[in-house]
């Protein structure tokens, strides 16, 4: 395997503060990574990182095989596009495609502004900066605008003249810093399509930074979960959503949130939950307490309260058309369950009144009271996906 | 009931005679209580600014002399004298060069010293001392201090460069020093007040600009300054260069204090020229004009400012 970028223990502190605690990750070559995270989780300090815009107090960055700890932003082949774009707003948007073509293919002296032009060469190597920027700016559809200032731009049309300044110069890996987080959420839809485009078409390494879990799960291949300076869990969307390794990334993932309830374990495979006891084994002894997580979509309804049926009452019903979102008060619990539930179930729940759920053993989560995962060899055979070990 | 409730609706929509008269009244109501409110400033603005300028330009054009009981008409004559007399045009191009001698240093010298700020905070008890000296000290007491710097035989810069073995020139008697001593003296006392400003321009650069210029190769120092600092300092520096261009014009109390414009008017300034011509020979007619033509360069570089120049810089 061929590895697009290597991080080794990367360790980084503003002052007293810790920010990066020991983050090693492999990024494959052509690979769509994306770190996701809160925000001041560290991730815009570990994209600068491997730009070289930051130096880490420890660890080591490779990208496509080389270290590159020594060598600055220019020489590491990278590309960044920047949250706010970064544009420069005193050149058209012409200017600002070219200026990295200029900056690496012409000397110094051929950049100056009026000796510059007479120099022998100057005209032939102005004449490719500007065919490859009308090329970039005829791939992403903004030559029009060439002769335009940022400032006279929209933000979707800045957005792609920002990747079109990344684009140009055909680096070895995109560096993205929420790059659509100043759009509105309907550009934002569709800028992520294209982005996914640009990936497929590029074929090069993009690492794209993002507190966006929506982004993070439909542009990746692979996400690599952040929080606090730590890399939690670093999977293919599916999984990090479906087979969590820590309470604080099914946390994370997931909108509504996961439901995290606190129970104890009665005997070898059975557990005292929220009122009601449910077989399930969690290779705990007896007393040890655990915590079952379960996504809104994990609950079934029930006829009648019972064993394995979590009885509650119903505090809040969310219709969003398609689905129903029930939120269900239940004993022992500080915040109500949220239950998604087929939206012709209209009729069954009231609120104020009682609801019956049956969660899907098949579908629970188990956590340790430190987070970590709970893997019982009973539920790994039940789980719904095969479980991969991570790379 | 119907019929009335559609009247009823309508008295609220739309006013009916009687109400178009009270919405007159209450117009009006409201528009003297706006004179009333905007009354003091206008009248402070007439009495400190309109109408002097308004008597300036009307004495321009008589022969008034300060004091005199009668004043006539002259016409244009005032300024013909003006344009003929030797003093003025001398006083004129004075002026000129030290503006520019000093715009360019103070803009020059402000930058410098801002972007070395910038680049470390070794400086900073530097830039306090040399931005608040000139402020704190009154500058009449600061020209006496410069006299004694420069006295020709006991001052400071003398002393120091006889010691050196160098020419130790009579700088404020001497016609070939007088002009650039006043200019340094000029830059010295606006150079705080630029770097102040560069400073705060610096400060307002989005640092994202410098990352990006640094992964697009532009990350020497000379390549930063041309791709992004000069550029987004434009507007600041439009306003430095037309603040201290205006500054420079009104030069006056260095020259009254330690020149009076000597030797041989070789510091003869234009607001020295007024002072001279207005209150001591007290030629108010003629000082009226040369004030006419200060005004005139004064507005000519705000409107430059205003118009010209302000579209280029601002990007947006
Ligand atoms: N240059 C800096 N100096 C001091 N603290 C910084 C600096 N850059 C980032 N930080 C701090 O590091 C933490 C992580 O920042 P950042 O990497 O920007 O987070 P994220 O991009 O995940 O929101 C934050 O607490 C932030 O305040
Ligand atoms: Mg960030």
């Amino acid at each position: 395997m061929t590895f697009g970028v290597v991080l080794r223990d990367i360790t980084k502190s503003f002052g007293p503060t810790p920010v990066l605690r020991g983050v090693s990750l492999d990024i494959a070559e052509g690979e769509f990574l994306t770190l996701l995270g809160p925000s001041g989780c560290g991730k815009s300090t570990l994209l600068r990182i491997v730009a070289g815009l930051e130096t880490q107090d420890v660890g080591t960055v490779s990208i496509g095989g080389r270290p590159v700890d020594a060598l600055r932003p220019k020489q590491r082949d990278v590309a960044m596009v920047f949250q706010s774009y970064a544009l420069y707003p005193h050149m058209t948007v012409g200017q600002n495609l070219a200026l990295p073509l200029r900056m690496r293919r012409l000397s110094k002296l051929q950049r100056l502004p009026l000796l510059g032009r007479v120099l022998p060469g100057t005209r032939a190597l102005a004449g490719t900066i500007a065919r490859d920027v009308a090329q970039t700016a005829a791939a992403l559809e903004i030559d029009h605008l060439l002769e335009r200032k940022p400032g006279q731009l929209s933000g979707g049309q800045r957005q792609r003249v920002a990747v079109g300044r990344a684009m140009v110069r055909q680096p070895e890996v995109f560096l993205m810093d929420e790059p659509l987080s100043n759009l509105d959420a309907k550009l934002r839809v569709a800028m992520r399509a294209e982005i996914k485009d640009l990936h497929r078409r590029l074929g090069v390494t993009f690492v794209y930074v993002t507190h966006d879990q929506a982004e993070a799960m439909t542009l990746s291949d692979r996400v690599a979960v952040m929080l606090e300076g730590e890399l939690l869990q670093v999977a293919r969307p599916r999984d990090i959503y479906a087979d969590p390794e820590d309470r604080r990334v099914a946390e994370f993932v997931g909108s509504p949130k996961i439901n995290l309830i606190e129970g104890r374990v009665r005997e070898a495979g059975a557990v005292d939950v929220a009122g009601t006891t449910f077989h399930l084994d969690t290779g705990l002894g007896r007393g040890k307490a655990v915590t079952l997580g379960l996504r809104p979509e994990a609950f079934g309804a029930a006829e009648r309260a019972g064993p394995g049926v979590i009885t509650g009452a119903v505090r809040l019903l969310e219709h969003l058309g398609s689905d129903l979102y029930a939120h269900v008060d239940v004993p022992g619990q500080q915040a109500p369950l949220i239950a998604r539930l087929p939206a012709e179930d209209d009729a069954g729940p009231a609120n104020g009144g009682t609801l019956h759920l049956r969660p899907r053993l098949d579908h629970v989560l188990l956590f340790a009271p430190d987070g970590r995962r709970l893997r019982p060899a009973q539920a790994r055979r039940i789980m719904p996906l095969p479980l991969r070990e991570p790379a | 009931m119907a019929v009335d409730f559609a009247s009823w609706r309508r008295s609220e929509t739309a006013p009916c005679p009687s109400g178009g008269a009270q919405a007159r009244k209450q117009a009006l109501a409201e528009a003297l209580a706006a004179g009333l409110l905007a009354g003091p400033a206008v009248l402070l603005l007439l009495a400190l600014f309109l109408l002097p300028v308004l008597a300036v330009f009307v004495i321009a054009v008589t022969d008034w002399q300060f004091g005199a009981r009668s004043l006539s008409f002259v016409g244009l004559k005032n300024f013909a004298e003006l344009f003929a007399d030797p003093v003025f045009r001398r006083s004129l191009v004075n002026t000129v060069l030290y503006v520019c001698i000093v715009v360019p240093a103070t803009v020059g010298l402000g930058l410098l010293i801002a972007l070395l700020i910038e680049s470390g905070p070794r400086l900073r008890a530097f830039y306090r001392a040399i931005h608040f000296l000139p402020y704190m000290a009154t500058l009449a007491a600061m020209a006496i201090a410069w006299e004694a710097l420069l006295h020709p035989t006991i001052g400071i810069v003398n002393q120091t460069l006889a010691s050196l073995g160098l020419p130790t020139p009579n700088w404020l008697r001497d016609e070939n020093t007088v002009l650039p001593v006043l200019a340094v003296i000029g830059i010295w006392q606006g150079l705080g007040f630029a770097m102040v400003l560069f400073l705060a321009g610096l400060k307002a650069i989005p640092v994202d600009l410098y990352d990006a210029a640094e992964v697009d190769g532009a990350d020497a120092t000379l390549d930063r300054l041309r791709v992004v600092t000069l550029p987004m300092l434009g507007p600041v520096m439009m306003f430095v260069v037309i603040v201290t261009a205006l500054r420079a014009f009104e030069v006056f109390d260095t020259v009254k204090i330690l020149t009076q414009g000597g030797p041989a008017k070789a510091s003869e300034v234009l607001l020295h020229t007024l002072y001279v011509e207005s209150f001591e020979f007290l030629r108010t007619g003629y000082g009226a004009a040369v004030t006419v033509v200060f005004l005139f360069i004064v507005v000519a570089l705000t409107l430059l400012q205003a118009r010209i120049l302000d579209r280029r810089v601002h990007y947006s």
